[in-house]
């Protein structure tokens, strides 16, 4: 939903939730190891079995995420993505907001005083 | 009969998780989220109560948006936390208490919610984080469990005040059951926070201690936040304060607080722990 005046948000409605199934649902079987494995082996082959969109399987290719969540990804179930990587929710907040790994968990860190 | 004798609220970051494994508690990063629960276990272990009712969101280990119910609740004898795919390490099964479930959830229908009933339930970081930082290292859970998932994943979502009167049913459903059992209420997930998005990063402190201060005795203040306004204020993520609402519904009686904690960040959230008590339950032992 991008009908509200939150800056630099979108609220996952029923929208996303219909745009995003196919990537969010490859993401959901991630929870498996074997799955995570299987990936890796082939990573095009794998978004395809999933019937992810043109525009999905790009934004996975390109390790996009605000594009991801543009085609209608929900974090909850990206972030097991991003775990196959290795990456946390610091490495992609710092990838969406366009900062370092270390200045965004320093503005983390100043939100506090 | 069943009394509540308290409540438990606390955020359920999956790096607190990963930092019990990684036995980080005493480094300065995590020391002023950890140490905000010498408290709550001294309290626990006090108390010494045999059922936690959790309200919690799954974060995809057993729901997806295949079939997302708005509440759900649990009715297994045990209930399985599952690789999330993020290298958490697995934490071992929670005791359940089907009766005790069962009794619930016909409240609930009897008192007009419509909720998901499930005899087979993974329970996520959102349960199994909080249960091991009331009882870390615990060689058995020393209590049972009663899931209660609120969907804080997928908009529509609940809104506050139909949260609370979950909550507020739930109260009742347990204060009517026969058994003489000291009961907990949890509250999981929250303050703010926000993961996804150009905003990814946003905290707001004043909200949260507003929040912090206002559901305590005048909870009904925070019922007038529509879903919109909470993913605002409190961040995409930061709506799963709704679990906190429906937690303090439960309370029906007098609530004082007897501990807070409240430190930003941990990862990308402003961490909370708030221990309220449930003063119907301290009159009574006093009559």
């Amino acid at each position: 939903m991008q009908h509200h005046d939150i800056p630099g948000t979108t609220i996952f409605g029923s929208e996303e939730a219909r745009k995003g199934f196919a990537l969010n649902r490859m993401c959901f079987s991630f929870n498996s190891a074997s799955n995570r494995a299987a990936f890796l082996k082939d990573e095009d082959a794998y978004c395809a079995k999933y019937g992810l969109t043109p525009e999905q399987c790009e934004a996975v290719r390109e390790r996009n995420v605000l594009r991801m969540i543009a085609a209608g990804g929900n974090v909850y179930y990206l972030a097991k993505l991003a775990g196959i990587f290795g990456l946390n929710v610091q490495d992609i907040g710092a990838q969406q907001t366009g900062m370092s790994v270390d200045a965004f968990k320093a503005k983390l860190v100043a939100a506090g005083r | 009969m069943a009394e509540i004798i308290g409540a438990i609220a606390t955020s359920h970051v999956p790096a607190i998780g990963k930092a019990i494994a990684d036995k980080r508690q005493d480094e300065p990063y995590w020391k002023p989220f950890f140490a905000g629960f010498d408290y709550v276990r001294q309290w626990l272990g006090r108390e010494r109560p045999d059922v936690i009712v959790f309200f919690y969101n799954d974060h995809g280990l057993n729901f997806f948006l295949d079939k997302m119910p708005t509440f759900a609740v649990g009715a297994a004898a045990e209930y399985k936390n599952e690789d999330e795919g993020w290298g958490l390490p697995v934490t071992r099964s929670f005791p359940g208490d089907p009766e005790f479930s069962w009794h619930v959830i016909e409240s609930l229908v009897a008192d007009e919610f419509d909720i998901v009933t499930c005899q087979e339930m993974l329970v996520d970081h959102a349960v199994a984080i909080p249960m091991s930082l009331y009882w870390p290292g615990a060689a058995q859970w020393p209590v049972k469990i009663i899931p209660v998932s609120i969907n804080t994943v997928q908009h529509p979502l609940p809104s506050a005040a139909r949260c609370f009167k979950l909550g507020r049913s739930v109260g009742r459903a347990i204060e009517s059951y026969g058994k003489d059992l000291k009961v907990v209420v949890s509250g999981t997930g929250g303050l703010s926070h926000q993961l996804d998005g150009a905003r990814a990063g946003f905290i707001n402190k004043e909200f949260d201690l507003l929040c912090l201060e206002k559901i305590v005795n005048e909870p009904e203040a925070l019922l007038r936040y529509s879903n919109e306004e909470l993913v605002k204020l409190a961040g995409t993520q930061g709506v799963e304060f709704l679990n906190w609402l429906a937690m303090r519904g439960a309370l029906t009686g007098q609530v004082s607080q007897l501990h807070r904690n409240y430190h930003i960040p941990i990862s990308n959230t402003a961490a909370a722990t708030l221990v309220l008590d449930h003063r119907k339950h301290v009159q009574r032992k006093a009559a």
